[in-house]
């Protein structure tokens, strides 16, 4: 493995530099937001580095659902705040946490129980970086699907209401936004699937092989990561999107839009 | 066979409202835009949250299922609208009698795009579709405003027709008190704050 320095970090900062400068050329004003996620990316980074560090020498349950807790809320509350509309009070939140928690949870505890199979099965150096990968994907695609399934509510409001006036269920009346809401949610993953190897070298891999693994050990572990992530993603953007519809309707089946912020 | 007893909603200027509609009967309402009369028909239909009982035929409106409800206390919005491309996808009749006597040719209307519409054929259209229901009562939310002459009594036409041959009734919100006359045996005024029977 090839050990990087921090001057090598600092030389590959430059050409970011660069495309700031550019921008800044350019008047394209986006060198503040990109010097802020820099940064950010950085020191958050770092962070998690020292974290882990201390994580990885101390194998003990508690502290990794600890770990884990804390990467559900704060996907939580990420979820709730990518929302146009949301309901009141915290329910986006639980939606988010519930449905991404209960996915999450049990792909990452059946994955290491029956496929990695170190022990035991919280080992953090495995348990942590596949619960965060899962969380974060379904995080994306929860996020995506419930924010298209209440702006299409919202949007469609009449046409919601009208079929309910014909004797439609708030089932059926709500199907196609939901649908496209779902298939908004996974888009992302799919085309990374399709695209896998044939337009990009995924992150993980490359990182792998750039830190020495043999490249086809680096390959299984992507194909396994991406059947996760991919299973993660879509079971709990559907899980999701599903029991927000829900939260739609009264016990009447009427179109209940003062449940929004 | 629609009885109404101290209906509210918070939304309504005007209430608690109690009045009946019988059997092949058609009951008018007028009243200022913003009084509330979209919404006492939204609260008939359990569209909207409500104080008050509603039954039809003495049956109470919590009694019966939602969507059975709707099918029975049908609503025409004022304004139709559609979720699909095609009429023929919107529509369950094919029956090409039942078409043409609402004005329509079958072959055409059926292939026609929903955008292409004109707001008479949207309103009747719009009719076609709750009727395939068998609603026994119609909740018709200013029908005809945005139609001419012609339109207006095609429609009118349409709804008596209905209500005659099925034993139906009707409550029927307009802002033009000659049709109100033409159509309903009695009707209901909306000010400010009151609900009562125009004499």
């Amino acid at each position: 493995m090839v050990y990087l320095s921090y001057y090598d970090l600092l030389f590959a900062s430059f050409f970011l530099l660069a495309a700031g400068i550019l921008s800044f050329c350019l008047k394209l004003k986006t060198e503040k937001s990109l010097l802020i996620a820099a940064s950010r990316m950085v020191v958050q980074l770092f962070l998690l580095g020292l974290i882990l560090k201390t994580i990885f020498s101390y194998v003990n349950l508690y502290m990794f659902l600890l770990m884990a807790f804390v990467m559900l809320f704060a996907a939580g509350f990420e979820v709730r705040g990518r929302q146009k509309y949301k309901f009141k009070g915290m329910e986006t939140f639980f939606i988010g946490t519930g449905t991404m928690g209960t996915v999450a949870f049990t792909l990452s505890f059946l994955t290491l129980v029956l496929i990695i199979q170190k022990e035991p099965w919280y080992t953090p150096q495995y348990a942590i970086p596949l619960m965060g990968i899962m969380l974060g994907n379904t995080m994306n695609g929860v996020s995506i699907g419930l924010d298209r399934l209440s702006s299409g509510i919202v949007s469609g409001k009449k046409i919601i209401e009208t079929r309910l006036m014909l004797g439609h269920s708030a089932a059926e009346s709500v199907a196609d936004i939901k649908r496209d809401s779902i298939k908004s949610g996974m888009i992302p993953l799919i085309n990374s699937m399709s695209a896998a190897g044939l337009v990009t070298l995924p992150g993980m891999m490359t990182g792998q092989i750039l830190a020495g693994a043999p490249p086809e050990e680096a390959v299984k572990y992507q194909i396994l990561i991406m059947f996760l992530i991919a299973a993660c993603s879509a079971l709990g953007t559907m899980l999701a999107v599903t029991i927000a519809s829900k939260r739609f309707f009264d016990s009447r089946e009427r179109l209940c839009l003062e449940r929004l912020k | 066979m629609l009885k109404i007893d101290s209906l509210n909603q918070e939304f309504m200027t005007f209430g608690p409202v109690s009045f009946e509609v019988n059997k092949k009967e058609i009951v008018g309402i007028i009243g200022e835009s913003g009084a509330g009369k979209s919404i006492l028909l939204k609260s008939i239909a359990d569209m909207l949250p409500h104080e008050g009982k509603i039954f039809l035929d003495e049956v109470e409106q919590q009694d019966i299922k939602a969507r059975q409800w709707r099918k029975q206390v049908a609503l025409l919005p004022a304004e139709v609208v559609f979720w699909n491309h095609k009429i023929k996808e919107d529509l369950k009749t094919t029956e090409q009698n039942v078409i043409k006597k609402f004005g329509f040719k079958p072959e055409e209307i059926l292939e026609k795009s929903t955008d292409d519409l004109s707001s008479g054929e949207k309103q009747r259209i719009g009719l076609l579709r709750i009727f395939e229901n068998k609603p026994r009562v119609l909740l018709l939310d200013e029908p005809s405003a945005n139609l001419d002459e012609k339109n207006k009594k095609i429609l009118e036409e349409i709804v008596l027709d209905y209500i005659e041959t099925n034993n139906a009734s009707a409550i029927w919100v307009a802002h033009d008190p000659l049709q109100l006359k033409r159509v309903s045996s009695k009707i209901y005024q909306i000010t400010q704050n009151s609900f009562r029977e125009k004499v």
